[in-house]
């Protein structure tokens, strides 16, 4: 009996250091928050959004870079991915060979350290196409690192279009490819956008893949997509690492803003559009 | 706890929210006995027999009246050491379930549970068990190994066993053989009449050949409430109420 | 047009290829021409062609292990928190918290690293004065993770069959027996997917890292004490050095990308093991 009581005590300790962990969690994380929130609002100005780069800093090439970015590396990896997507559900079953390769190929492009994407798109855009420093192969390289994500979460909107609609459609008579594009994907496409929306916000996230592909070049606005440039996330590391803490807060408070928007966004848009294909069918 | 290991229940009502899914049930289980639970699905005989042990203390919103008494002891008092309870009243449940660790881990279990360390004695409960669940040549070689790679009808006994571990004085049944195929079934009924000699046993079954091939006695259930209960044999030979009649010749449920 | 979309498919394994095609090129010759011995030695010193990464690589590990025991237990015991140990209707809102904080970028990290945990182990902790190094960052990586960790050990105590927890209370368990003895083990392959990730994570991470671990090229012998990763080392370099310099820091990426190759494989074998030694479920 006495032991039965020590278990019982021993669990329910482990119990409290359990919930201990939660707080730790909760408090951790909000830290995280509200500190860049408290350091970084009250040093959020015009001159440091849309000034000129002078003698005061501004983060007004980094947000043309990071728009360049995100339409790059968008436009480059959604059709892409969205094309792989349609390959792997419509034209394949599972077991095929090259299906199992391609998904081999994926889950290791996703394990991919993004500092050895960095590494890549140097060797590529900087040293071997000698673009030297450009948004472009920036934008490129991040497009590769986003496909894995872009290719699963499409492959999962179209799995979850039933087979009575695409067989519905090949018994009016329809081609494949007529299908896809009048009925799979129109069902499939508040997935994909969900989807293409996170994308964006692992775009303005990246910086390690930037360091060594658009050159950090902080104080001039991007002449081109050709240009050298600088991202959001990119000028937080610059500030922090070369003594403007104060901007560094402030650059991270405008990139916390927009990531978790987007990601607000995302979540919004997928249940919203959730609840509406359930009430269509 | 007390000695003896009778239960007595005394308009007995439970509720999940507004739903009322027993009415005013009374009944007297007798020590070393098989009492089955007869009845269609959803009469309440799953819910009732989940009374015994508290597990319907899982369920948010279900709210239990009445007396249940065990030993004398009404359960639902107060200061009632749950865990206790359920060591005193084993269970096992319709769909196999034992734990995803070795066949011994499983049956040391309930001892580990309850403070036993020492390995000698842990090595005696464990294949003292097994053996009264019949299942000792079929797993000795193999203690250690995973319980999920035993067969459904194994598992089965191996779960009686695991609750045998754990010393109980009552067995509730809930459907234990509905997922086993017609020879893992006669092999746990076997089990069971081997079983009451030690134990009192509840068991709920939709099988009425399987109530009177086990039970001493057969409660019948439907839409919440106990309609009949006798020994077995009367109640499947010369049931009382029309609706017994009913449902045992096979003409609804 | 099957075709377009074969294409569209073929790119990732394209990609890859061309990933470790540039990098092994390049990479590898280059630690063939400093030599073995040079490359996986201790000093890295430019100016007299020592190009040893030795201790960045121990800093790496030392990084990865450490932040990955303190965001796990941390983690794993926040999930088990959530799954039994926290009121219900609280349990959806922190997730989404918790989700929306998966997201952050981290740089945020770091920044948080740099204007609150450096001054803070600086001057409240640190024997020597010193904020920056292993522990700064094993803190920020940790914090990082931490996200990752609770989302996917949660899923996995959420998949393990409620008949297990039913079962145990059955005999006599008290809920938080049933959690600990019988549900976390019985999560154990979703957990381990949680920690391979982190690993994965801890390694490969570049931004948070180099904001808060100082950057010396010297071996790790104390907690405060400023060091450099592979990751740092590629990063810091990377806007300064040029020539043989730079592609060292090439050959690093390839030594990281290894040993991210290295975690991968070993995961899926593992995965394949369990999945072989899993038994049949047959119903006899």
């Amino acid at each position: 009996m006495e032991n039965h009581k020590r278990q019982i005590l021993k669990y329910a300790a482990a119990k409290r250091v359990a919930q201990a962990a939660l707080l730790l969690t909760l408090a951790a994380l909000t830290a995280v928050i509200i500190f860049v929130l408290i350091r970084g609002l009250p040093h959020i100005n015009m001159q440091l959004l849309f000034g000129n780069y002078g003698k005061e800093p501004s983060i007004k090439p980094a947000l043309v870079g990071t728009l360049y970015l995100i339409l790059i590396a968008i436009s480059v990896a959604a059709p892409i991915g969205i094309g792989s997507a349609i390959f792997l559900t419509e034209y394949t079953n599972s077991k095929s060979r090259i299906i199992r390769i391609i998904r081999i190929a994926t889950e290791t492009l996703a394990g991919i350290p993004s500092i050895v994407y960095g590494i890549f798109g140097y060797l590529v855009f900087v040293v071997a196409l000698g673009f030297r420093y450009s948004l472009i192969g920036g934008g490129i390289t991040l497009a590769i690192m986003i496909l894995p994500v872009i290719v699963r979460s499409t492959e999962e909107s179209l799995l979850a279009v039933p087979r009575s609609l695409r067989e519905g459609s090949f018994a009016l008579g329809s081609s494949k490819v007529r299908t896809i594009f009048s009925v799979v994907l129109p069902c499939a496409a508040s997935g994909i956008v969900t989807s293409l929306i996170l994308a964006i916000g692992r775009v303005m996230s990246e910086s390690a893949v930037l360091i060594l592909t658009i050159g950090m070049v902080v104080n001039k606005m991007p002449e081109g997509i050709f240009s050298p440039g600088t991202s959001l996330a990119l000028n937080v590391y610059y500030f922090g690492s070369h003594g403007y803490p104060e901007q560094a807060a402030a650059t991270g408070v405008v990139l916390l803003i927009l990531v978790v928007s987007i990601n607000i966004l995302a979540t919004v848009l997928g249940k919203v559009f959730g609840k509406g294909e359930l009430a269509n069918g | 706890m007390a000695e003896k290991y009778n239960i007595t229940v005394r308009g007995c009502d439970l509720f999940y929210g507004d739903f009322q899914a027993l009415k005013d049930i009374n009944i007297d289980i007798e020590e070393h006995e098989v009492t089955a639970f007869i009845g269609p699905s959803g009469c309440g005989k799953s819910t009732f027999i989940k009374t015994f042990n508290r597990m319907n203390d899982l369920i948010e919103d279900c709210r239990i009246t009445g007396e249940i008494l065990i030993g004398g002891q009404n359960i639902y008092a107060k200061g009632t050491d749950v865990t206790l309870l359920r060591k005193n009243i084993g269970m096992v449940f319709q769909k196999p379930n034992p734990f995803p660790m070795s066949i011994y881990d499983n049956i040391a279990f309930a001892p580990r549970t309850f403070g036993i360390k020492k390995k000698s004695e842990l090595d005696d409960i464990v294949e003292s068990s097994i053996k009264q669940a019949g299942l000792w040549d079929e797993v000795k070689d193999r203690l250690r190994k995973n319980a999920m790679g035993l067969s459904g009808g194994q598992q089965q006994r191996l779960c009686i066993a695991r609750a045998l571990a754990a010393d109980p004085k009552i067995l509730l049944m809930d459907e234990p053989t509905s997922a086993l195929d017609p020879i893992s079934t006669g092999i746990i009924e076997d089990l069971i009449n081997e079983l009451k000699t030690q134990y009192t046993i509840v068991i709920v079954t939709h099988n009425m050949q399987q109530a009177t091939r086990i039970s001493d006695k057969t409660a019948f259930f439907l839409l919440g409430e106990i309609v009949e209960t006798d020994v077995t044999e009367q109640l499947f030979g010369n049931p009382k109420d029309k609706r017994t009649e009913n449902y045992i010749t096979g003409r609804f449920g | 047009m099957r075709g377009l979309f074969l294409f569209c498919a073929g790119f990732s394994v394209l990609a890859l290829g061309c990933i470790c095609v540039f990098l092994f090129a390049s990479g590898v010759p280059f630690i063939g021409k400093v030599g073995l011995g040079n490359f996986f030695g201790t000093k890295w010193h430019l100016n007299s062609e020592a190009y040893g990464i030795l201790s960045m690589i121990v800093a790496s590990l030392y990084l990865t292990a450490l932040s990955t025991i303190i965001g796990v237990a941390v983690g794993l015991l926040t999930a088990v928190s959530l799954y039994k140990f926290c009121p219900k209707n609280a349990v959806a809102p922190i997730r989404q918290l918790i989700n929306l904080l998966a997201g952050i970028p981290s740089v945020i990290y770091g920044l948080f690293g740099l204007i609150i945990i450096v001054p803070f182990l600086r001057d409240k902790i640190s024997p020597n004065g010193i904020g920056y190094g292993l522990l700064a960052a094993s803190l920020v990586v940790s914090i990082m993770i931490l996200p990752t960790i609770v989302s996917v050990s949660l899923d996995a105590l959420n998949a393990v069959p409620k008949a297990y927890y039913e079962g145990a209370l059955a005999l006599g368990a008290t809920n938080e027996q049933s959690v600990f003895r019988v549900m976390l083990p019985a999560a154990k392959s979703g957990i381990l997917a949680a920690v391979v990730l982190s690993i994965g994570r801890a390694i490969g991470e570049t931004m948070a890292v180099i904001m808060v671990i100082g950057g010396s090229p010297v071996m790790p012998k104390s907690l405060f004490q400023s060091v450099r990763t592979m990751t740092a080392n590629i990063a810091m370099g990377a806007t300064e050095l040029s020539g043989d310099a730079a592609t060292a820091l090439v050959s690093t990426g390839v030594v990281l990308f290894f040993f991210t190759l290295l975690l991968n494989m070993s995961f899926s074998l593992l995965k394949g093991g369990e999945k072989r030694g899993k038994p049949q479920k047959t119903n006899t």
